[in-house]
């Protein structure tokens, strides 16, 4: 059996492949489908991959992910590979890739930065610093960000 | 453009060139030349946390310059009434040229350059930056030495939370000095700190101890131990007055060694030592306006004549 037979393929949605091992609740949360009480998701945890040894695959029906979508992705899952599937073919396939620069993906942790006022207009912006480790900045206040408090902070 | 948000938006070059300037400026900030050439340029003075030196020194810059100013606190204010940063800021926009700001909050200078159109100096936002008390900073120990490059700085007191010593130690290493961070256990150097400084390549020492540092300093740089950051009294009791500079201490100091603060201070360095030739810190605070003063003028675009007289 194939690793991607594991669960019935979909008729129309996007399939994420290769998210590392044990970050497919995380996705969920990042992609806000964990609120989404409508979109019918598969999961699939900790098979082996060629890439990764062990990965996790997502596949979310009725629903295509969009730039904005894969962005915000970029942060836990950089390597992972997108497909769109249409009327059960893969119509669109996309890489994830993060940006230098992320506009309005999370908002900073740090308590004393000038965006923790939800007023003001600007949007929140995060710098990449590091791909390896992952390193973010404000890009206001200057704080690195932990990675796992910024995941929780995604917009 | 001509924002300075924080020291990262001067090259090592500009640096030295708005040095030059604020010290062709000198006798315009002591007003024995008169330079109008702000003149006809308005100021905002956004200062949304109190500040003595900083305010005053912008203040006096533009107007020795023969700019105008306008000075805003927050206290009674539309900010009173819930008005954002963004908001306060379109209105200045506006009405000024250039603004000063110095806010509470982390960032709010970076947030104010992207918000308008005119230039922003930082004076100072929350635990962060501070550029242009750093620039004067720099504007002194090049007074005294004649040069930033390869200088013994010993920094003293309350490294942890002093935004002030966080910029100047990251300026000074771009010019290769050696540093000494001399302060108690619970208020060294972010770790984080010491290490983006070691990374320049400077060597870097720290230590509790003041007294074994004197001798080979070039600049002292003393800070308050600031009693407003201690959870309790007692904390604070434990290294309240632990350093303490009187002139007994100095005997020992090479020539031309400088003592700068900058300012207020408590009980750091002896009222006995203002009049020692080590002294610099009330020159420091002057040394505010001529520095500003090119900083204003770097900003607005206008270049401070190469004879100034």
């Amino acid at each position: 059996m194939s690793e991607m037979r594991r669960v019935t393929a979909i008729r129309n949605g996007t399939v994420v492949d290769h998210i590392p091992s044990g970050n497919a609740m995380q996705v969920i949360r990042i992609l806000r489908i964990d609120t989404d009480r409508a979109t019918p998701v598969s999961l699939v945890m900790n098979v082996p991959s060629d890439k990764l040894g062990r990965k996790d695959v997502l596949k979310i029906e009725d629903r295509e992910l969009d730039q904005e979508d894969l962005d915000r992705l970029a942060l836990i899952a950089p390597a992972a590979s997108i497909a769109i599937i249409r009327n059960h073919a893969v119509a669109e396939k996309m890489k994830v890739e993060l940006a230098d620069d992320l506009l309005n993906i999370a908002k900073c942790s740090f308590w004393n930065c000038i965006t923790k006022n939800d007023r003001e207009p600007l949007p929140q912006r995060m710098r990449v610093t590091s791909r390896n480790p992952l390193q973010v900045r404000c890009y206001y206040c200057g704080r690195d960000q932990e990675i796992n408090e910024l995941i929780e902070n995604v917009l | 453009m001509g924002d300075i948000v924080t020291m990262d938006d001067l090259t090592n070059q500009e640096i030295v060139a708005v040095l030059d300037d604020a010290e062709r400026l000198v006798p315009v900030a002591r007003g024995d030349v008169y330079l109008p050439l702000l003149q006809g340029k308005v100021l905002a003075n956004m200062f949304f946390e109190n500040s003595t030196r900083t305010r005053m020194s912008f203040e006096t810059a533009m107007k020795r310059l023969g700019g105008s100013v306008l000075n805003f606190t927050s206290i009674g204010t539309s900010v009173a009434k819930g008005e954002t940063l963004y908001d306060t800021m379109q209105m200045i926009d506006g009405y000024a040229d250039v603004a000063a700001i110095r806010h509470p909050r982390q960032g709010a200078a970076q947030y104010s350059a992207d918000a308008v159109e005119i230039p922003i100096l930082n004076a100072g936002d929350g635990a962060g930056n501070h550029p242009t008390q750093t620039m004067l900073d720099l504007f002194t120990i090049r007074q005294a030495h004649g040069t930033l490059e390869g200088l013994n700085v010993v920094l003293v007191g309350d490294l942890r939370y002093g935004r002030t010593v966080h910029s100047l130690s990251h300026a000074l290493v771009r010019f290769g000095a050696k540093l000494t961070l001399v302060s108690p256990s619970t208020l060294k150097m972010p770790v984080e700190i010491v290490s983006d400084l070691r990374e320049h390549g400077s060597e870097i020492m720290e230590t509790e101890s003041l007294e074994d540092q004197i001798a080979g300093a070039d600049v002292i740089y003393v800070t308050r131990i600031q009693k407003e950051r201690f959870p309790d009294e007692d904390e604070y009791a434990k290294v309240a007055g632990i350093y303490k500079i009187g002139v007994s201490n100095l005997s020992g100091a090479m020539k031309g060694m400088i003592i700068m603060h900058p300012l207020p201070r408590v009980d750091e360095i002896d009222p006995g030592v203002d009049s020692t030739e080590f002294a610099r810190y009330f020159e420091q605070a002057f040394n505010g306006v001529p520095t500003r003063m090119a900083l204003l003028c770097r900003s607005l675009g206008i270049d401070v004549p190469k004879e100034v007289n």
